[in-house]
Formats: C-alpha cells, structure tokens, sequence
C-alpha cells in the first residue's frame, strides 16, 4: 500500500529510466485470453490487412499495461496509481516472426502534486512511431 | 450504415457481477510480464498492508470488454469490431482492484462522432462492488476504421431533418 519511491526524493524533470518490452504474436494471443479481447486484428493477419491494417498490430491495452509496469515498478507498488490515461497515437505492428516487435517506453515527472502524489508524462515508442502520446499518470508515492 | 447514433446515452449493465479472483490476477499479470509478488502472493500482498492479491492497474479492462462485448452484440448499435482500434483508455482509481472484489460494472455510451472517414465511440465504464463502494471508473474512445460512409449519410439525413424542421 505504500510506494517505495519517497516524495521528497522526486522532482519536476525527474526521469524513470526507459524500459524496452518485447511484444512478440504469443504475447499478443496470451494477452487476448487473459483480457477477453479477442478482436482478429490482433492475431489474424487477414482480418488486420482487410480494415487497413499493415499487419496484425498489439492490443493498446498490451502496450498501456507496459508502460503501467514501468511505472508501478518505479513506484514500488502495483497500487500506487490514483489515475493513469493515455493516447494511442500510432498502432504497435507486430511480424509474424520470432523477434516480434519492441516497445521503449519512459517518463518524466511533470508536476509535484498534494498529498504526496506526482503527476508523470509517458511515452512510448515502436518501430519509430510514438505509440503513446499525450499520456499521463498520477502516481501516489511514500 | 454507421454507428446509430440514437444509442448516445445507452447503458450496458454487467450481466451478472465479475469475481476478483487470485487466479485471474495471476493469469492477467503474467499475459503482461508483471513480477510483482504483490499480484501473485497473498503473503506478499498482506505485507505490503492489501488484503490480498493486488491487480495490475489495466486489469479492470477485463469487465469494461464485458461492458464492450455487450454493445458489439447488439445489433441496433451496429459497431463492426473487426474495424475497431483503441483510440485512447483513462482509469481513475479510489484502490486497486484485489482478490475477492466482486464488483459491477456500467458501461455508458457517452459520445458518438465521425473523424476523417472514422467513427469514434466513447464508452465510461463505472465499477463499484457488490456492497456498493465505488471502485473505480474507466473510459475509453474506440475507432472504428473507415466506418464513417454511412455516418455521413445519417449525419447529412440529420441536418437535412434539423434544417427542415428549422
């Protein structure tokens, strides 16, 4: 229930160092079981080319919930988020071959807010494209 | 034919409450890649002041895809799933979901437009528990690719309607 990062400790510009996640197919057909989300763009290549796709593309929410354990392992405590909201500006693709494809996610401490709670800008970043964009979260620390 | 844009403010009540479960916590976490003990072990959990396992933040998408699953089945609606990408998702939370949440949800349609030959659909989905403690709420916009064709013809059937009305 208590973060292990220490308010005091945090400051307007302080960066939570990058994080590279590997999104391969089978992350993408393990993440479909567990969420409920079994929309054919995210496994089946001819579904995902038929609506314009350039293949099949990561749930958003794969990638949200990478940058979420960037964040609630920075902070020490998978509940110390008061509010988390992001912006798929770009689709993560994802090659139907063993290398898959990467997300480089980041943030940076934007606002020191009451009640030892920081505001922090996240983004990341596939195949060149900024994938999250406009993304915050409001992080409780200790 | 695009999204019905008469269903702006339709409600979609969870069919019956979803159960918190360790075992879905776990199963979550590990689709993700989360370690945390704290998702995993109860032990782990209690000591870092939880009553039990903790969900990862994004876990609540489950029952707002139960919320989504039961606008994609209706047919009045006519929202081509295939065509749906996720525009944007937000989560405010009072707590974290843990293990033996058995909570409800209400998922609301709360805008409907079209953006450069895209339809946009936003759904607020509010959790609360059985016992009536407000959870958390979640929202998010869904794009439905090259949808929008026959949403401008029922936008333009609309003005025509608003202006002759006028």
């Amino acid at each position: 229930m208590t973060a292990t990062v220490r308010y005091s400790d945090v400051d307007v510009g302080t960066e939570i160092p990058e994080r590279v996640f590997p999104v391969r197919r089978i992350d993408l057909v393990r993440y479909a079981g567990a969420s409920g989300d079994f929309n054919p763009i995210h496994w089946n290549e001819r579904t995902a080319k038929a609506v314009g796709l350039p293949d099949v593309i990561a749930h958003g929410m794969f990638t949200m919930a990478q940058a979420g354990r960037l964040l609630t392992e920075w902070a020490g405590d998978p509940g110390a988020l008061v509010e988390y909201k992001v912006r798929f500006s770009a689709p993560v693709v994802v090659p139907d071959d063993d290398k898959g494809a990467e997300v480089t996610v980041s943030g940076v401490v934007k606002e020191k807010l009451d009640g030892n709670r920081v505001r922090i800008a996240v983004t990341a970043r596939s195949g060149g494209a900024k994938v999250l964009a406009r993304s915050t979260a409001v992080v409780r620390l200790a | 034919m695009g999204i019905n844009r008469e269903h702006l403010g339709r409600e979609y009540r969870s069919p019956q409450p979803y159960e918190v479960t360790r075992g879905k916590i776990r199963e979550f976490a590990e689709a993700i890649g989360d370690p945390d003990p704290v998702c995993f072990d109860s032990d782990s959990a209690r000591a870092a002041g939880y009553g039990d396992v903790v969900a990862p933040p994004t876990f609540p998408v489950i029952m707002g895809m139960e919320g989504m699953s039961q606008a994609v089945v209706d047919p009045e609606l006519r929202l081509d799933f295939s065509r749906v990408v996720h525009g944007d998702q937000s989560f405010e939370y009072a707590r974290p979901l843990q293990a033996g949440d058995v909570v409800e949800t209400v998922t609301r349609i709360t805008d409907i437009s079209a953006l450069g030959g895209n339809e946009l659909l936003t759904l607020e989905s509010e959790m609360r528990t059985v016992e009536g403690e407000y959870v958390l709420t979640a929202r998010n916009m869904l794009v439905v690719r090259g949808a929008a064709e026959g949403a401008r013809e029922q936008d333009a059937q609309e003005a025509k309607g608003q202006g002759s009305s006028a």
